[in-house]
């Protein structure tokens, strides 16, 4: 017998935090929360047909998809995707209690700048990794790739951000 | 956060996707929960109860797209305040009866929610009124599965010699309804 569906609430209390804080890395805090609600709308209408042996796996996938959706929607407005001084400056104007989820001091803030110039892929797995904290196991289950292939992205990633983080370096000398 | 959960929930409850919204009540006898679909009350669960195991099963039984969502059961909360402060005799809630068998363990059931509040009748009576008077046994099942409790009040069904019987919640919380109703 397929094991049985929770409740959406404990699944929605289970997942609530650690969706957000992906969104937030990959569309930045200021439109996190809408694409939040897109998320688990969208997660409650397939609910009954989801499969509840993975359904971190299943939840983060809607949350990517509706990431890209968002990205889609701002390239077709002619707006470009999170520009740098942008996101700092609308963490800027947002600042106060609720700016705080990914630790945004100024300092992180350059960080998830960096991290939002990542290619999709990388930075989803860098954000699962980092920001959501999850194993490489689960970062592979919530991309549908293997375990491997999120390590190597992660890596990827890293590599890039280590570049970046060099060249602010030389910049602040 | 709780201001991001209250919008998902209005949108939700506005796209009919709530299928089971539940909330938790204060009453004399501990805290109760009630759940309800769009057709009406489907649950009540008795202090005794464990809310996990309710909700559990109300996302098997009557669907997973279950949610905390008093605002549906405003209604209900406030006729049963009013029934545990004595303010009221009678509930004027829309029920769902889904979870009760049909057939036979159901038609016990409705008969039941016509016992007025203050009265009370056998199990014997109860079969009877169900159509079939000598199924009493089964009459006393059907009522020990009642999903409303309180609402369709099972407690007002008792022995015949006089003895209040058995209660799903126990039978002091028997004891403490027939009381309060004044039938005891």
């Amino acid at each position: 017998m397929a094991e049985a569906l929770p409740p959406f609430q404990a699944f929605l209390d289970e997942h609530l935090h650690p969706v957000r804080a992906f969104l937030r890395g990959m569309v930045g805090p200021n439109d996190a929360d809408d694409c939040l609600q897109e998320t688990f709308l969208a997660a409650l209408r397939a609910y009954p047909r989801a499969e509840a042996t993975n359904l971190r796996s299943w939840i983060f996938t809607i949350a990517r998809r509706k990431a890209i959706d968002h990205h889609r929607t701002r390239r077709r407005r002619a707006q470009p995707v999170a520009e740098p001084e942008e996101l700092i400056d609308r963490q800027g104007a947002s600042a106060g209690p609720t700016s705080s989820a990914l630790g945004m001091s100024a300092r992180h803030s350059e960080i998830w700048t960096a991290v939002a110039e990542l290619p999709p892929s990388q930075r989803a797995a860098v954000v699962l990794r980092f920001a959501v904290d999850l194993r490489y196991r689960e970062v592979g289950e919530a991309l549908g790739t293997s375990e491997e292939a999120a390590r190597q992205s992660v890596h990827e990633g890293l590599k890039k951000l280590r570049a970046h983080a060099d060249d602010l370096k030389e910049m602040a000398r | 956060m709780s201001e991001f959960v209250d919008g998902l929930l209005a949108r939700a409850d506005t796209e009919g996707l709530l299928d089971v919204a539940y909330a938790t009540l204060d009453t004399p006898l501990g805290t109760a929960m009630v759940a309800a679909t769009p057709r009406g009350l489907v649950r009540l669960a008795l202090p005794n109860e464990d809310p996990d195991r309710v909700l559990t099963s109300l996302a098997a039984d009557v669907s997973p797209r279950l949610l905390e969502y008093p605002a549906r059961l405003d209604e209900a909360r406030r006729e049963l305040d009013e029934y545990f402060e004595h303010r009221r005799d009678h509930f004027e809630l829309a029920l769902d009866w889904r979870l009760s068998h049909p057939g036979f363990y159901r038609r016990v059931l409705r008969a039941t929610a016509r016992v007025p509040f203050g009265e009370v009748i056998t199990y014997g009576d109860a079969a009877r009124r169900a159509g079939n008077s000598r199924a009493f046994r089964a009459a006393g099942t059907a009522l020990g599965s009642n999903p409303i409790p309180i609402v369709v009040p099972c407690h007002r069904v008792i022995r015949s010699g006089g003895d209040i019987g058995n209660y799903g919640g126990g039978p002091e919380m028997k004891r403490f309804l027939l009381e309060l109703e004044g039938a005891v």
